[in-house]
């Protein structure tokens, strides 16, 4: 820590990035639905409009695939901009423009121009949005070559990675977790947890691994509070950058006690979490004492009712006992 | 048939200017019109080798020539300046010569070769030039629209005197990130010129079957309050007198306009299709009337401002840039396999 440190809210590191980025390069420009007067949905841009401008800090019309549209074509000219997209799950809106715009220009043009652009989005559950506003749907951008995408947990990853986005040559999805803003933490404007692309050990322990991003990585502390009662050391690694990610620092982790939980909020069939138990167990196969388990949200739409809304993600309760399950169990599930 | 672009030389909806045709014009620019001649038959030829090459196997995935449409570009390009920026959907084998890019390297990219504008990885399609201000070349019917409209924000944002030319097809016409564009073009007033080429046909489909206000595209930003103008498309001089116009709209801070160019295309939209969905009788008798080429040529010698040798000598010449260009694309090497993994993503 420097003396730079104080602490803030997950919001206002943020909205701390976007200021310090557009005061620093005046390419950096911030459109979106309600980011001006209004000072974004969530508050993340919060009087970004006065100090900056109406010129600078855009209010668009709902236009989800026109305002990312708009935002690639000034990219492809060199400005950077930051298109807020109220909420992820308007993903199908925008899917056109990011997966077959921004992602592809640089390839499919013989590496001649990029998109420095940042997609600030916001997902998951916790404000009984129901099912068209609580999703997590970031496999659906892992799964395009040509973006980048982070989701971060903590209040410092969330100014230091959005700084970090705001560098990038490329696209980046930038998925931040609607029940995190209020979020308290250290925000250390000098110094970064670790560099871009590096996960981040939140918690060491030697009897198990568990991997998280966003908010599942404090369910998965909470969790690992509780297995040190019951006399389980978990690890828990912070990924931050989903894509491209550096899973070697996990892998070792893993290979030194063989056991390893991928914990995401994104339901389970086809999501992340399966992407990362197969690369784990790819990777870790000889060291592994059991199958990689995968916790994550159920296979539902989020419902509206809080007590159903809890139900339908991973809790601290659940991914303790099944660490402890994990740890203690002496034949393989399969037997 | 679809409305004859014969007849589609009155302005319509919002449009302001008076109505243009050739009989309107007070002087023909000899050299202007020589030039676009010139650059009409480079197009031409250029295509027509092109379809050679992909029956040959040489060319493969799609491509869609563009044929019969020359006057369009050439005339619109031939009124922007270099630094306003081009962008385009898949037909764009024409934009980029128009814009000046290199004929060699532009084949070559259909043949999918390491010395291709995109080295290969972007084919008929995708090609991009930084230094000619041609944003590509983009395969979602319509998804170039709101990047235009980008292209155009950061000009106004840079305050630059620069314009987005925009091209569209009709076929885009019926996309609704089109009109999120219009919108926001409207709305912040930006220096974007959106070109429909209305060639007729979406893929298969006539205008007639794919757009409920029939034929006049032109007036699809009236609610925005954009103007709207029709212009002859297979008439050169026409298309330069209206896109130096709409230039000079957007120039002056007016907003975007629209200018709907009526013109055919002759082959099918891509290599592969038969066309059969319209008779040889049209396509035919639009070769025969309505040619741009032949047209100017008519022009060019009745007028006496060239002579058969002076229009042969031409020939000669785009013949040979075309024949270096083909030669070109079968020489250079296909691409290293080590390409594979370069430019998906790079380091700041």
């Amino acid at each position: 820590m420097t003396a730079a440190a104080q602490t803030a809210t997950y919001r206002e590191a943020l909205r701390e990035a976007l200021a310090d980025a557009m005061r620093a390069d005046g390419d950096v420009i911030v459109m979106g639905e309600e980011v001006g007067l209004y000072g974004g949905a969530y508050g993340v841009t919060k009087d970004l409009i006065g100090e900056f401008g109406a010129a600078r800090v855009l209010d668009t019309p709902i236009s989800e695939a026109g305002i990312v549209g708009v935002a690639v074509g000034a990219a492809m000219t060199g400005l950077r901009p930051v298109a807020e997209i109220m909420y992820v799950d308007f993903a199908g809106l925008v899917m056109d423009q990011l997966g077959n715009q921004a992602a592809k220009i640089r390839y499919m043009f013989g590496g001649q121009t990029g998109v420095p652009m940042v997609l600030r989005t916001q997902g998951g559950t916790g404000r009984s949005a129901a099912a068209q506003h609580s999703q997590s749907l970031e496999s659906w951008f892992a799964h395009v070559p040509g973006l980048r995408v982070v989701m971060p947990a903590t209040v410092n990853d969330a100014y230091h990675l959005l700084r970090q986005a705001l560098t990038k040559p490329d696209p980046v999805v930038f998925i931040e977790h609607k029940a995190l803003y209020v979020s308290k933490g250290t925000l250390d404007k000098d110094k970064p947890d670790a560099p871009w692309g590096a996960p981040v050990l939140r918690r060491a322990g030697g009897d198990a691994v568990i991997v998280a991003y966003s908010r599942m990585v404090h369910e998965a502390l909470a969790a690992a509070e509780t297995l040190a009662e019951r006399g389980v050391e978990a690890a828990v690694w912070d990924l931050r950058c989903l894509n491209p990610m550096d899973l070697d620092p996990i892998l070792e982790s893993v290979r030194a006690c063989g056991r390893a939980a991928v914990v995401t909020e994104s339901c389970l069939t086809g999501g992340f979490a399966a992407e990362l138990s197969a690369q784990i167990s790819e990777h870790c196969f000889d060291r592994l004492e059991e199958p990689v388990i995968r916790i994550a949200g159920e296979d539902v739409p989020i419902p509206v009712a809080p007590d159903l809304e809890a139900a339908s993600i991973p809790t601290p309760g659940l991914i303790a006992d099944a660490m402890a399950w994990l740890v203690s169990r002496e034949a393989p599930a399969w037997a | 048939m679809a409305k004859s672009p014969a007849a589609a030389t009155s302005k319509k909806g919002a449009a302001k200017k008076a109505p243009r045709s050739k009989s309107a014009k007070p002087n023909v620019d000899v050299d202007q019109l020589k030039q676009d001649y010139r650059m009409m038959l480079l197009i031409r030829r250029f295509e027509e080798k092109a379809g050679q090459l992909y029956g040959m196997g040489l060319i493969g995935g799609f491509c869609h020539l563009y044929i019969g449409q020359e006057a369009v570009v050439t005339g619109v390009q031939g009124s922007a300046t270099g630094d306003d920026g081009v962008i385009t959907s898949y037909r764009d084998h024409g934009h980029m010569l128009a814009c000046g890019l290199d004929p060699k390297g532009v084949m070559a990219e259909l043949t999918g070769r390491e010395g291709g504008l995109s080295k290969g990885k972007g084919g008929s399609m995708h090609m991009f030039s930084k230094e000619k201000n041609f944003y590509g070349g983009h395969g979602i019917v319509g998804a170039q629209v709101p990047l235009g409209a980008g292209m155009a924000f950061a000009y106004k944002y840079r305050g630059q005197d620069r314009v987005s030319l925009t091209y569209i097809g009709d076929g885009a016409m019926n996309q609704g990130q089109v009109y999120e564009s219009f919108n926001m073009a409207a709305l912040w007033k930006l220096p974007v010129v959106f070109i429909v080429e209305n060639n007729q046909y979406a893929m298969g489909t006539s205008a007639e079957r794919h757009s409920a206000s029939g034929l006049s595209l032109c007036n699809r930003g009236a609610s925005y309050g954009i103007p709207g103008v029709e212009v002859d498309g297979m008439d050169v001089m026409a298309v330069r007198e209206a896109a130096a116009d709409a230039i000079a709209h957007c120039r002056a801070g007016k907003g975007p306009i629209i200018l709907e160019m009526m013109t055919y295309r002759y082959r099918g939209h891509s290599m592969s299709d038969p066309a059969k969905y319209r008779s040889k009788d049209e396509v035919n008798e639009m070769r025969s009337q309505r040619d741009p080429i032949e047209s100017v040529r008519k022009v060019l010698l009745e007028g006496g401002y060239a002579t058969e040798e002076d229009l042969k000598a031409v020939d000669k010449e785009i013949k040979a840039i075309v024949a270096e260009a083909a030669d070109f694309s079968q020489k250079s090497p296909e691409p290293d396999p080590s390409e594979l993994y370069t430019d998906v993503l790079v380091d700041a």
